[in-house]
């Protein structure tokens, strides 16, 4: 059975006058999945998360955001989506708990539920004791982890993360990478706006990448990787077995090239994915400790796909 | 198409919020104290002068509004109508842009919520507090007025100092909705209050004496013609002043206060044959009299609010 789709714009387009922000995009996310966006400055990632969480309209196409039209019945989405905005704002004269609680009312929660899961949430994100405190004392990591434990609070199906990364320290990184995983191991399908491409890849099953109010291109990596650097499948094989390995190796029927990464590791470039009958030619002879895709890094992806763009102009 | 789900949806939560916010805050005791200030300086002397003049009108606590006591150059009113748009203006000035500038707005707009709710929450919450900081005052000035004078007001005078305390409460709301329109249009909140006070101070200080005259000649001509006064200009300075929420306020609080007032525009002597110069109207007639300019008052507030309302919905949300 196909997974869910919970997102999915269909010639999603937003004008300003006669500047195109979005130009007839077409995105599908499924349930359980983190969606990773990317793209340049103004190339149309915030107006997009904005049309599917209702808060402006689209001209034309149409979105559904957890089987509803945002567009018509903005509340039922909100209510379903938790959003993190880029740069978070709270109000600095109130105490932490006093901010979740007014949007956990806005929301719609149960009042008698609310102070339980505040201190859940808070606590999920590692600031169990700072419920008293006013937000103005807070560091912007702080901040960005209150709107997390906000989203958190709301118990939504799907979470929408602008730049949620854009002002921390790499402590602070890690760790946030870290709760959005979590988000996923929760079932909640995630979708990351986000200019670190290493982040993104290190937490999305699949990315977007727009340019000029369009989705470019879309899938996981390793298909971005295909489409845009070209050539076949890159395969990591840790083998202990010294030289007849790599023979072996290049007599699979589809491995182009084996290249000698390690004493134990190599690196073959298929025309597809061979996984299977590489671990079949090996297993039997030599001591296969691990088969795997080598991940082409999505910032050279993405810098690869920008530069053609470029060239191209 | 049309939108599903009641668009008021959250603005309670939100009013309790924004009432909490302006009750609990700095901006509110300094308010309060000036409040304090008027009505113990303009009671206790107001009252004093009264105490030297008892038996001179039968409308005490009137007077005790209406009066400029000496040493003090302004009456109760005069002060009102300077106080209430100040008051009005600190409430409203901040109260969209704030949201913007603390980037919470596109927070708040993500919970299930329309902007209707947000705006009318707050709008509904500053004129609450408006309103206590205005009824404190009457309630403060009306206690000394009766302690000092050692009578209860009459039920007539009760009931045109309520009248007045509406359209006191309607004038704010009027430069309340003046502030709230520029907090929409003005993202740094200093801009919005100097804009705010500079609409006022055009229509305080320069609509009468300087914009009111030249408009009226250059529609109907000058102010006296061969004949006498030119009636044409008279009724066009007339419609040209009501236009001034200040004007609409003098008028209703003249015609409330001062029971013998029995017009607001210009009267031929024709109609002044048989009137009893002098005689108290009753409160009835004392308020059709300003039913048009407390209408005008509050339907001038509801029009602004609306203008905010309609540039609000059209701004685009990313902070």
């Amino acid at each position: 059975m196909a997974e869910e789709v919970v997102i999915r714009a269909q010639e999603l387009t937003k004008r300003y006058g006669g500047t195109v922000a979005v130009d007839h995009i077409n995105l599908e996310v499924h349930a359980g999945e983190i969606v990773g966006i990317l793209g340049p400055n103004g190339s149309g990632k915030t107006t997009t998360i904005l049309m599917l969480l209702g808060l402006t309209e689209p001209t034309g196409g149409r979105a559904e955001v957890a089987g509803f039209d945002p567009l018509r019945d903005p509340l039922e989405v909100k209510r379903r989506v938790g959003y993190l905005p880029d740069t978070v704002g709270f109000y600095d004269g109130l105490s932490a708990r006093d901010n979740l609680a007014y949007t956990g009312r806005l929301a719609g929660l149960p009042r008698r539920e609310i102070d339980e899961r505040i201190a859940a949430a808070l606590a999920r994100v590692g600031m169990p004791d700072v419920g008293r405190e006013r937000v103005g004392t807070f560091s912007r990591g702080m901040r960005q982890r209150l709107g997390l434990a906000e989203v958190l609070m709301k118990q939504p199906s799907i979470a929408i993360l602008d730049e949620p990364t854009a002002t921390l320290d790499p402590h602070s990184t890690q760790e946030f990478l870290a709760m959005i995983r979590g988000l996923k191991a929760d079932g909640i399908t995630v979708l990351l706006s986000s200019h670190h491409l290493d982040q993104v890849q290190s937490v999305c099953d699949r990315v977007a990448l727009f340019n000029r109010g369009r989705v470019a291109l879309s899938g996981s990596v390793t298909e971005l990787a295909h489409r845009v650097l070209g050539g076949g499948y890159v395969i990591d094989v840790e083998v202990r077995g010294g030289t007849p390995v790599r023979n072996q190796l290049a007599a699979v029927p589809g491995v182009v090239r084996v290249q000698v990464l390690g004493p134990e590791l190599y690196r073959a470039d298929c025309e597809r994915d061979l996984r299977t009958e590489i671990a079949r030619r090996l297993a039997p002879s030599f001591d296969l400790l691990g088969i795997r895709f080598a991940e082409p890094s999505l910032n050279e992806v993405y810098t690869r796909y920008f530069d053609e763009v470029r060239r191209a102009a | 198409m049309r939108r599903r789900g009641s668009p008021f949806t959250g603005a309670g939560i939100v009013l309790a919020k924004e009432a909490a916010d302006q009750l609990s805050g700095i901006r509110m005791v300094v308010i309060e104290a000036l409040v304090f200030l008027i009505a113990l300086v303009l009671a206790w002397f107001s009252t004093t002068a009264i105490r030297e003049s008892i038996g001179e009108s039968p409308f005490l606590f009137l007077r005790l509004l209406t009066m400029s006591p000496d040493p003090i150059p302004f009456s109760f009113i005069d002060i009102v109508g300077l106080v209430a748009p100040v008051i009005a203006i600190a409430l409203g000035f901040d109260a969209v842009n704030a949201e913007f500038n603390q980037r919470t707005l596109s927070r708040i707009l993500a919970q299930p919520i329309y902007r209707d709710a947000l705006l009318l929450g707050k709008f509904l919450a500053r004129l609450l507090a408006l309103t206590i900081a205005l009824v404190s005052l009457w309630l403060m000035v009306l206690g000394v007025g009766f302690l000092r004078l050692g009578l209860p007001p009459s039920f007539e005078e009760l009931v045109r100092m309520v009248g007045f305390l509406v359209a006191t409460i309607a004038y704010g709301g009027v430069w309340l909705a003046v502030a709230f329109l520029f907090s929409v249009l003005f993202r740094a909140p200093a801009t919005a209050a100097l804009s705010s006070l500079g609409l006022w101070l055009v229509f305080s200080f320069f609509w009468s004496v300087v914009i009111r005259p030249l408009v009226a000649t250059m529609i109907a001509g000058p102010a006296e013609d061969l004949f006498g006064p030119n009636l044409a200009y008279v009724q066009t300075s007339q419609v040209l002043d009501r236009i001034s929420p200040n004007t609409l306020y003098a008028e209703t609080a003249l015609a409330l206060l001062q029971p013998s007032t029995r017009t607001l525009g210009p009267v031929f002597l024709s109609q002044l044959r048989g009137a009893l110069i002098g005689a108290p109207l009753p409160a009835a007639q004392s308020f059709i009299l300003v039913w048009p300019q407390i209408t005008g008052l509050i339907a001038g507030m509801i029009v602004i609010f609306a203008i905010a309302y309609v540039i609000f919905q059209r701004q685009e949300i990313r902070a």
